[in-house]
């Protein structure tokens, strides 16, 4: 875990919601705050780059800890 | 209506897309980028959309590629920012209650379109853009792309006159965009039709290779097997209401319901299993004692003669299906109980109990 990272549970989401709810985490955040991103979707692996992709935000670690993956996503401009 | 570009008619011509990541939205995005026009795609969460959920619940096949959402990876593809809306909590009304009634199964495809339209217009007054448009294609789908619903969703919508259908706009009369000269009719496209082959040339063209195979859909409701749950959990509970947790349910395990007061969601493997374990709250759970076999979620309030049913039930799809006896440990938010069964031989589960 990220020392500073504001922690997003979204574990049991099916896609695409634990890109919705990033997206509403990190909306009010300050460009460059990191957010934790955990899901039981596998489909995060593929979903996550490509949403920070599309948004500008940069992605810093993609992991698996058994059934979670965790992604960690700093907040681009 | 909008008149934002006649504000700056120096910054280029900005239009919303509806991507659902298909090859039509797709295609649609590249028409007019191919004209310059700087593009923008919205894309709706409903709940009811298929992704690659089944598979992300269930145990993934060797060698599979990890499921993704199309409408992302397309807009990454396309190089277009793309806006994730989740519509869900107002969609209810839209399935419970469509003016324009259902297709075949329980699908308001009418209804969601000029819903979705509708949002999609209030996003573009939000965010600046010029026009909205969609990949619909004439006559491609039975309800909601035709010529006679056309005009139909841009009337029940409000966007009569700004809604452009870039793949099939030359047999459409001309919209706004094209009267204002902002998009050059001439080089949108005729298409119609089911056929395929018009938007796999163009694809081509474009050299686009990695989009869906076309599917019979993208929407759980038109699927036969999801109406059907969904229409047994509007029976049993007198009431077309749904929770979000409801409908993520009817798409994953085994559906059973031996009798009027509950229902059984046994699961399916390992996977399934785990995703069906968050789901505990406001449910019983059934699980054999001591050896492998499915997690099973019990809703209703059976008595004691119909927790032993379900038991009986669940135990016949457990690893212990071939015992004399199987202790079957109910949970549920007050407590946990024991029942020593017998599995219920496979030709005593009825085939109506299958939801």
């Amino acid at each position: 875990m990220s020392d500073s990272a504001q922690i997003l549970d979204a574990k049991n989401l099916l896609c695409p919601l634990p890109i919705l709810r990033a997206e509403q985490a990190i909306r009010p955040l300050a460009v460059g705050a990191v957010i934790e991103i955990h899901a039981t979707d596998p489909g995060l692996v593929n979903d996550l780059p490509a949403w920070c992709s599309v948004n500008g935000h940069h992605i810093l670690e993609i992991r698996h800890e058994g059934r979670v993956v965790i992604g960690l996503v700093k907040k681009g401009a | 209506m909008s008149e934002e570009r006649g504000k700056d008619a120096t910054r280029p011509v900005r239009a919303l897309g509806l991507l659902s990541g298909g090859l039509d939205s797709t295609l649609a995005v590249r028409v007019l980028q191919e004209q310059g026009i700087e593009v923008g795609c919205v894309n709706f969460h409903t709940g009811f959309c298929i992704q690659s959920h089944t598979g992300a619940i269930r145990n993934p096949k060797k060698g599979a590629e990890p499921p993704r959402h199309d409408a992302l990876h397309a807009a990454q593809t396309l190089g277009v920012k793309l806006h994730m809306v989740d519509i869900s909590e107002d969609y209810v009304r839209i399935v419970t209650n469509p003016k324009h009634g259902y297709g075949k199964n329980l699908n308001p495809c009418l209804d969601c379109k000029i819903f979705m339209v509708a949002k999609a217009w209030e996003l573009k007054e939000e965010l600046g853009y010029d026009f909205i448009f969609t990949g619909e294609v004439m006559g491609q789908r039975p309800m909601s792309q035709r010529k006679d619903t056309f005009p139909v969703i841009d009337r029940d919508a409000g966007v009569r006159g700004w809604l452009l259908r870039p793949l099939c706009a030359q047999y459409m009369p001309e919209t706004e965009p094209e009267k204002r000269g902002w998009v050059d009719r001439e080089k949108l496209k005729n298409f119609t039709g089911r056929s395929r082959k018009p938007q796999m040339a163009l694809a081509k063209a474009f050299s686009i290779v990695d989009y869906p195979t076309p599917a019979g859909g993208c929407c759980f409701l038109t699927d036969e097997n999801y109406a059907r749950k969904l229409q047994d959990l509007w029976q049993f509970r007198d009431s077309k209401a749904y929770s979000m947790e409801d409908i993520v349910l009817l798409k994953a395990g085994r559906h059973l319901r031996p009798r009027g007061d509950f229902k059984l969601i046994i699961g399916r493997d390992e996977s399934e299993n785990h995703f069906l374990s968050g789901f505990k709250a406001g449910r019983m759970t059934i699980r054999a004692k001591n050896l492998p076999g499915p997690f099973t979620l019990l809703e209703g309030s059976p008595d004691k003669e119909g927790l032993i049913l379900a038991c009986r039930i669940a135990a016949r799809y457990g690893k212990g299906k071939n015992r004399s006896e199987v202790t079957m440990v109910v949970e549920g938010e007050t407590g946990s109980d024991a029942f020593t069964v017998i599995p219920m031989p496979a030709h005593q589960v009825e085939k109506e109990w299958h939801v």
